[in-house]
């Protein structure tokens, strides 16, 4: 399949825009990151690509046209032409090569340059910094104890968080044991997988629809980040986190008495210590009301809360949202993995709090400056490890529960991050990823072609929520029958089994120091 | 001590709440006080450590240097007495009064020694008496295990454990001493070091440093220091602040004012608004002690004989309230803090950022006060009828 | 309803009032109150009035959508945080971060106010936040301002007291600030927002603001209105559009 030169008109047009746009900068050129190739013999004219794109990089000249430098490779058009007559290839580097100076680095660079603004990107960070999971290997059943088969047997992944007593009293009354020790509240949850905070402004109401019902399906929980409850949510909000965060959008007594726990966010991986900024443009009528702003008006969110700039501050919170839920809801803290995250999650569970949210470096975002995002945190491996084992050390493990978040992308992920030591784990992209998203990364641009990441109906509208949860059920019903293989394998039947066994995990290609971190024996190490 | 700690090389992250109390005629109260306030401010701290600093319990042994010293083990305190013996002139030794506190555990033992510095040894030296005195400290806690001398002062004490503060007055029996300053430190630390010697007051001679905040610049404060030969080994960021106040006040002797303009600098923004000399003052002040400044939210109270200050971070990132009652001044996390030692204050004010409140013996005019007219606290009845 | 809060912990103060709110008792009145915290957090219902004497804790009112409570004396930091509705009014003074995020209802405070006083608040449909502080105010007045209206008179002040901090108005995206009396130009952000001297329609604006005040604190608005004021207004709804490289 190639390009060929039918579209004349329009690509000389093209090139005289081209020419204006250089004439303007001379010295700057943006070049495009994708080429978008199309076959007008397969071609039906049906003009579908056109329409589907949603950054508007295609116009139709007696055939489609592309503006080079608006494509962001979406592949939306690609998947709907129904003649299979475009693809969309990475552009092959067109500068001399140079190992320090990345093609990345020189187009960051030019476009500073002519902008002096801060870059923006959208999902999680791109850089190739070590993944660890796939350094750990899991562990399986050989002869001397037997595995057991989840088709036959039974298995169980119910999951409960929140706060538990070091120990059970029980009297002895005339109908034989009862429990005589108040339980505080816990959530429960049929999968130990639950879904990160992404807000109605950030995601499109389709898809945080798709979501909530997908969660209210299969036994577990939502998140409604920061952006409020909207109306149609409702029905869900009693499997949701209601998220309290700096910019307080949509926070009130009856949210906070809506949903099933509280969240408080301090930070998020992609974008540790920095806050949120939803812009104008995005702030539909509709997105206004959920988030108590006026229309059109900026939604900022400061880096840190205003109310917290200590750790005896964090408590005060933590009360004070206790108060307001009548000691009902369980509250969670968010936190980036940052360096010193174990020490900083001690002292939340200190605090009060009944869960700790740790969302490592890879984490998903709507947007953020590509520079904190690629930048800043630590691997939520390396988080997990070190807070399980000194909420362990310290006697306050029974205190909270652990939730991982960033950047977990299967199953085995999910099942190592357990092992680790996590409670549950959170998933963000990969949701999003189940809704069609191809992690173009332009999520910032608020033209999400999938309708995902946009406020614009002509794009939400394609996000059919009913279809959208089936597919995100399916994912969260997928990953869980493969936890429960994992943990047949193992020999196990209840993931509590699994749950901070790092003796079930081996590491390959790890040095002794990232091992010891871990609390995980190089392979070849036996019991 | 607790070698876990340092072996782990992390600093202790700590949450808190302060307060202080002075009077500027010398006049002595007991510790009762001062607990009501800290135990006031009960939330602030999580029982993982508490302490108080009291100057003027000693005036039968004014002369004399009062150690503090806390003793895990007996070979420990075998070793640091032959130290002591060697050193100094022991007028006084004797075991700090107790009273047991279910609320304090596992307490160490408890010793303190009214000491001179060995008239020979000290011409030998030809330090000051109060460098002779801060070597043989620093030298005992670094290099005794076991062993920490927690108060070295004349005239004045530290008392601090692991516990809630109230716990640990009732557990020093703070009610049976008199001082003229009180400053006290409620913690709330993000781990356990489970270590008394981690506890706050934090002190230097007859300095002590209560504090509260995450010092966001700890990294560069610290090597900085290192620089003028102060070895950080406590891992706690009040450590750094005592560190800075001596280098700054007592080895170059900047005034107390000025000190504080170092720790919590004035912005270029503002620096530029200066008049001409002082803003030849403030550049020169930035440029020279930029590893000084504190950057990131702090609060701290800090006292020595005849003085209280009372400061916080440049963009007052952490609450510190201050009053007056008559010859008394007040400082406190919060106003209820204050109130808990005083019910009716005459005045009561929020100092702004980086703006010392300070207290001296014999006079009237405590720095940092607002001027007449300034916040009055209105008829604050505590009941209607 | 009469409660003594002496050497009560703020849970079982704030339950009591929790409990007997929602049985219907419409007005309480808490005596020897020194720093319990919470007090009115999360509890609804306009016709709720609760009077404490003595000094409350933090986040006085948080939460809060819709009783009045007033406080005989001082208050402490983050009073109405994040208040939907309802008034608070406080005869003496109060402290830093005063009606962060707070969406409705008023702050009255006769006194002065600290720092980072209305940070974040934001108007939404009919709710238009209002703060008056009769004193003066501290650094960071009404940063990442979104919306509604805070009143700075600066009564009793003493010579040369400025009548607020340095970086007012950073971030500021909505709402307005009126400041009766004389600024440094140089303690408004002029990056965000802009500084001028308040017009008839302006004072209109905020006529109902300062009578309200004055009421509370039986004082003359008259004579305040009258008085020179200074508006700051955003420059933009957009404070960070022009951060970003596009
Ligand atoms: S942005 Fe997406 S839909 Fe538009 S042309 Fe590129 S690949 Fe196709
Ligand atoms: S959500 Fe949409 S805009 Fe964001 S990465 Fe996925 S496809 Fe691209």
């Amino acid at each position: 399949m190639s390009s060929t030169p039918t579209d004349t008109k329009g690509k000389d047009r093209a090139r005289a825009a081209a020419r204006a746009r250089a004439q303007r900068a001379p010295v700057y050129r943006r070049s495009a990151d994708f080429r978008w190739t199309h076959d007008p013999e397969q071609c039906a004219r049906c003009k579908r690509c056109v329409q589907q794109c949603g950054f508007k990089a295609l116009s139709w000249e007696d055939g489609p046209v592309v503006d080079p430098e608006k494509c962001v490779g979406c592949h939306r058009c690609e998947m709907f032409c129904p003649q299979q007559a475009i693809a969309v290839v990475p552009q092959v580097q067109h500068y001399r090569p140079h190992p320090l100076w990345t093609q990345a680095h020189r187009q960051n660079l030019y476009l500073q340059a002519e902008t002096g603004g801060v870059l923006l990107a959208g999902m999680g960070n791109d850089l190739p910094y070590p993944v660890l999971w796939d350094n750990l290997l899991l562990d399986a059943c050989q002869v001397t104890n037997p595995s057991i088969d989840p088709l036959r047997e039974p298995m169980e992944l119910r999951t409960y968080l929140g706060r538990r007593p070091d120990a059970v009293e029980v009297t002895l009354g005339g109908d034989g044991p009862e429990l005589a020790t108040e339980m505080g509240p816990t959530l429960e949850l049929e999968t130990p997988i639950i879904f990160a905070a992404m807000s109605y402004g950030s995601i499109s109401l389709n898809a945080q629809k798709a979501i909530a019902m997908a969660a209210e399906e299969c036994g577990t929980l939502w998140n409604t980040g920061e952006g409020g409850l909207h109306e149609d949510l409702k029905p869900y909000a009693h499997r949701a986190f209601v998220q309290c965060a700096s910019g307080r959008f949509g926070v009130h007594a009856d949210y906070l008495n809506a949903g099933a726990a509280i969240e408080i966010k301090i930070g998020q991986g992609a974008k540790p210590g920095i806050g949120g900024h939803l812009p104008g443009e995005k702030v539909s009528a509709e997105v206004s009301e959920t988030r108590m702003i006026p229309v059109g008006s900026d939604a900022l969110s400061p880096a840190p809360q205003h109310d917290i700039y200590s750790i005896e501050d964090l408590r005060q919170l933590i009360y004070a949202l206790k108060e307001a839920s009548n000691y009902e809801k369980p509250v969670s803290v968010k936190i980036a993995a940052v360096h010193n995250v174990a020490a900083i999650a001690s002292g939340i569970v200190r605090a009060g709090a009944d869960m700790v949210y740790l969302d490592g470096f890879r984490g998903g975002t709507g947007a953020a400056p590509t520079i904190i995002r690629d930048h800043l945190g630590i691997p939520i491996e390396i988080a997990i490890a070190v807070v399980d084992q000194q909420l362990r050390e310290e006697g306050i493990r029974n205190q909270a529960s652990i939730i991982a978040a960033g950047g977990i992308r299967s199953s085995a992920d999910a099942a190592k991050a357990i092992a680790l030591g996590a409670d549950a784990i959170a998933i963000g992209t990969g949701a999003l990823l189940a809704l069609g998203c191809t992690l173009c990364q332009k999520c910032y641009t608020g033209r999400c072609s999938w309708g995902i990441t946009t406020q614009d109906p002509a794009l939400t509208r394609r996000l059919d929520p009913y279809v959208g949860s089936r597919r995100v059920g399916n994912l969260l019903r997928g990953w869980s029958a493969e936890l429960e293989e994992i943990l047949g394998a193992m020999g196990v039947n209840a993931i509590e089994s699994l749950r901070g066994s790092r003796e079930r995990l081996r590491g390959v290609g790890l040095d002794k120091t990232t091992l010891d971190i871990l609390g995980v024996k190089p392979a070849g190490v036996g019991a | 001590m607790s070698e876990e700690v340092f072996d782990r090389g992390r600093r202790t992250i700590s949450g808190c709440g302060l307060s202080g109390m002075m009077s500027l005629t010398g006049e002595r109260v007991d510790g009762r006080a001062i607990r009501a306030s800290i135990a006031l401010l009960h939330e602030r701290s999580n029982g993982l450590g508490g302490g108080f600093a009291a100057y003027g319990i000693y005036p039968e042994r004014r002369d004399h240097f009062a150690l503090h010293i806390m003793y895990d083990t007996d070979e420990a305190r075998r070793r640091t007495e032959s130290a002591l013996e060697d050193d100094f002139d022991v007028a006084q030794d004797e075991r700090i009064p107790t009273r047991p506190h279910p609320g304090i555990v596992n307490p160490p033992s408890l010793m303190r020694y009214f000491v001179l510095p060995r008239a020979s040894r000290l011409e030998e030296d030809g330090a000051t008496a109060e460098d002779y005195v801060l070597a043989r400290v620093m030298r005992v806690n670094a290099e005794i295990s076991d062993a920490f001398v927690f108060s070295s002062g004349k005239n004045m004490g530290a008392f601090k454990a692991v516990g809630y503060a109230e716990d640990i007055a009732a557990f020093f029996r703070l009610d049976e001493y008199e001082a003229y300053i009180w400053i006290a430190h409620g913690r709330f630390p993000t781990n356990t070091p489970g270590w008394w010697a981690g506890a706050h007051p934090f002190t230097l001679l007859d300095w002590a440093v209560v504090h509260n905040g995450e010092i966001s610049s700890y990294g560069i404060n610290r090597r900085y220091l290192e620089m003028f030969n102060y070895q950080c080994t406590m891992r706690t960021d009040t450590e750094v602040m005592a560190y800075l106040l001596d280098l700054l006040i007592r080895r170059h002797e900047l005034p107390v004012e000025v000190a504080c303009d170092v720790l919590a600098a004035p912005f270029w923004e503002q620096i530029e608004r200066m008049p001409e000399e002082r803003r030849r003052l403030y550049s020169a002040l930035r440029q020279v002690y930029g590893g000084a400044l504190v950057n990131g939210p702090f609060a701290i109270i800090f006292a020595r004989h005849g003085e209280m200050v009372g400061l916080n971070d440049r963009i007052k990132l952490r609450p510190l309230v201050a009053a007056r009652k008559d010859s008394w001044l007040y400082l406190s996390s919060e106003e209820s803090g204050i109130r808990a030692m005083c019910a009716r204050p005459d005045l009561v004010w929020a100092p702004r950022a980086g703006q010392p409140v300070i207290g001296r013996l014999g006079s009237e005019v405590v720095a940092g006060e607002p001027a007449h007219g300034g916040r009055i606290a209105v008829g604050q009845e505590a009941t209607s009828e | 309803m009469r409660i003594d809060a002496s050497d009560l912990h703020y849970r079982d103060l704030n339950r009591r009032i929790r409990e007997a709110a929602a049985a219907g008792t419409k007005s309480f009145d808490l005596l020897n109150v020194n720093g319990q915290r919470y007090i009115g957090d999360g509890i609804a219902g306009a016709e709720v009035e609760i009077d404490i004497h003595g000094v409350p804790g933090n986040d006085l009112g948080a939460f809060m959508d819709g009783p009045t409570i007033r406080v005989h004396g001082n208050a402490q930091d983050a009073v109405a945080n994040t208040m939907n509705a309802g008034r608070i009014i406080v005869d003496g003074h109060a402290g830093d971060v005063l009606g962060y995020g707070m969406r409705g209802g008023e702050l009255l405070v006769r006194g002065k106010v600290g720092y980072r006083v209305g940070i974040h608040m934001k108007a939404y449909r009919g709710r238009r936040p209002v703060i008056v502080a009769g004193g003066t105010a501290g650094d960071f007045l009404g940063e990442y301002m979104a919306g509604g209206l805070l009143i700075v008179l600066g009564l009793e002040t003493t010579n040369g007291e400025p009548l607020i901090g340095d970086w007012c108005a950073t971030g500021m995206h909505g709402g307005a600030i009126y400041l009766r009396g004389e600024v440094d130009p140089r303690q408004v952000a002029s990056n965000f927002a802009d500084l001028r001297a308040a017009d008839a329609e302006d004072l209109q604006d905020i006529r109902e603001s300062v009578e309200a005040f004055c009421e509370a604190f039986s004082l003359d608005a008259g004579r305040i209105l009258g008085d020179g004021f200074m508006r700051v207004g955003p420059i933009s709804h957009r404070p960070y559009g022009a951060k970003y490289a596009a």
